[in-house]
């Protein structure tokens, strides 16, 4: 109160009673203060381990080393993971945009009876835990034989995506003046070549970042993956669980070296996705 | 319709295997095949072990959505007019959403460890005497929830809060009304949608995950939440029918939550909330 009130009546403006979350902010920088250094000083722990040669009881490490990532590279067949969790988020990205966005244009063009009750079981899979789906959904793929193959777990884990995709782009394309499309239709255009040279090129900002939160999402969900999966189709953090799960067997320092190239991959696209959107515009309104 | 692709898989995909798990559920095999159709609830809700299951997952899910929504909102709130270093804060706040479940653990278990840096400043500045146990129990497991779950959260709230109209609370204030009524009687209840919405995706997260539980918690003991008894039934011993009853007690459990929390929503605010964001 003290500082921002002392500017505020300098400049001559009376206003000793300024509305909440108007004053000073010293108490943001103090939240966000505290859950930095939390976060930092546990990636710091970790990335630090990652890099030591030994780390017996100081402050630092005792000697710093690159070999552990090169022993994650080889000892747990990192290139093949990697591979196999770029296919898996790449074609998770790829299917659910082209399943959820002529859905979510659908969605936000028309009324239609039963729209809410459609918008809401396009929804439900983001509302119910994906271990309870996913249990009974792993023993139908692998009756189906297509448990624990890559196909299986790109199946599998479409299932969260396309809510994201609907939620995302439903509000994009309300966004979207309806007259561009009349006019397309106007001219001639039938609806699939509207969809394609009017609204896509429009709506391309919208799906790039539905897209790279996807992709995110994709690399990061745990469960279905693990439930699905089987040695050869693991994705990255599937097989970091079960490198940590079964710590002891290999040295820490290496599980903390494959945990850091996770993050990499996943910081990299996150901020690439926050290049393109501002997460404030992520949430959505459902319409009512 | 170009909705059908979309529904068509949800229907495969979500609704069918939902439905059959309910079934296999409902059709207990080996020892408990001879107990009718519920065996598989009667043995869930009957052993003492697999029922403190659920209150473990509740102890848990509840106090770090309650915490998550508590630092998130008022954070959103301020957040939605620009300060100083808005991005660096937006980007702080939102990275821990890349650190994943395991390098969480494994930072955490360095971190917060007997050598780690906490007890070393703790022991430093003499505050304790022997180094504290943060890891390896339901301390461990709540703060990594805490923190895994907070990007989420706050990005939610700070969607809606983004979405207010600053002059609903200038006509209050014109009219005579406290910050604390503007707060209680229109700010709260304006965002009321933007918390349910939060509310039930951490509630959620937090609820199911179970990585966290085994990887810096107690996964035999206090922290064995019911995603993990799930998971045991399912991959330990095989029992897909118990697996699935699980599942289904859990997602009963989810799906009350949810409708507690949008109940809640609806006595505190009915009616339009707010235009567009423009």
């Amino acid at each position: 109160m003290s500082r921002a009130a002392a500017v505020s009546q300098a400049r001559g403006r009376p206003s000793p009673r300024r509305p909440a979350g108007e004053g000073s902010a010293w108490w943001v920088y103090a939240i966000v203060g505290v859950f930095g250094l939390l976060v930092a000083g546990i990636f710091l722990s970790a990335f630090l381990n990652s890099i030591a040669s030994t780390w017996f009881g100081g402050w630092l490490p005792d000697a710093y080393t690159t070999k552990w990532y090169r022993f994650a590279a080889s000892e747990f067949d990192l290139g093949h993971v990697l591979a196999v969790t770029i296919v898996v988020g790449l074609a998770v990205t790829l299917i659910s945009l082209a399943l959820g966005v002529p859905a979510a244009y659908v969605l936000a063009r028309h009324a239609f009876p039963g729209r809410a009750a459609l918008l809401m079981l396009l929804v439900l899979p983001m509302l119910v835990p994906p271990i309870t789906y996913g249990i009974p959904l792993a023993a139908m793929l692998y009756r189906l034989r297509l448990g624990g193959t890559l196909a299986g777990v790109i199946v599998a884990n479409i299932v969260p995506a396309i809510p994201f995709v609907v939620l995302i782009m439903t509000p994009f394309f309300e966004q979207i003046d309806p007259n561009l499309e009349r006019a397309a239709r106007t001219l001639g255009a039938p609806p699939l070549r509207m969809f394609a040279r009017v609204l896509l090129p429009i709506a391309l900002p919208g799906v790039l970042a539905a897209g790279l939160l996807i992709l995110v999402r994709a690399i990061a969900l745990f469960e279905l993956t693990f439930l699905v999966s089987g040695a050869k189709s693991q994705t990255l953090v599937v097989a970091l669980y079960y490198t940590a799960f079964a710590a002891g067997i290999r040295p820490s320092q290496a599980i903390d070296a494959m945990a850091v190239v996770y993050m990499a991959t996943g910081l990299i696209l996150l901020l690439a996705a926050l290049r393109f959107i501002n997460p404030v515009n992520m949430v959505i309104r459902v319409r009512r | 319709m170009p909705l059908v692709p979309a529904l068509l898989v949800v229907l495969a995909l979500f609704v069918y295997p939902f439905i059959y798990g309910l079934q296999l559920s409902v059709s207990p095999i080996g020892a408990l095949a001879k107990g009718g159709a519920l065996a598989n609830y009667a043995a869930f809700f009957g052993d003492p072990r697999e029922r403190l299951s659920i209150l473990n997952t509740l102890r848990l899910a509840v106090p770090v959505t309650l915490l998550d929504l508590c630092v998130a909102l008022p954070l959103a709130y301020r957040l939605r007019r620009p300060l100083p270093g808005q991005r660096v804060i937006t980007g702080l706040l939102v990275i821990p959403m890349t650190l994943g479940t395991v390098l969480l653990a494994q930072g955490m278990i360095q971190f917060f460890g007997p050598a780690g840096w906490v007890n070393k400043a703790l022991l430093g500045l003499h505050l304790v005497t022997m180094p504290v146990q943060f890891v390896h129990n339901y301390t461990g497991v709540f703060l990594s929830l805490t923190i895994a779950d907070f990007p989420a959260v706050f990005l939610v709230l700070l969607g809606y809060a983004s979405g207010l109209d600053p002059r609903l609370e200038q006509a209050a204030r014109t009219l005579g009304a406290g910050w604390r009524q503007r707060l209680w009687r229109v700010t709260l209840p304006l965002l009321a949608p933007g918390i349910a919405a939060a509310a039930a995706l951490s509630f959620v997260a937090t609820f199911s995950v179970f990585p966290s539980a085994v990887l810096v918690g107690e996964p035999a003991g206090s922290t064995r939440v019911i995603a993990l008894a799930a998971w045991q039934a399912a991959y330990e011993q095989f029992d897909y029918p118990r697996a699935s009853a699980i599942a289904m007690v859990m997602a009963a459990i989810e799906l009350i939550f949810v409708a507690l929390v949008l109940t809640a929503r609806s006595r505190a605010y009915r009616g339009p909330t707010i235009g567009g964001r423009g």
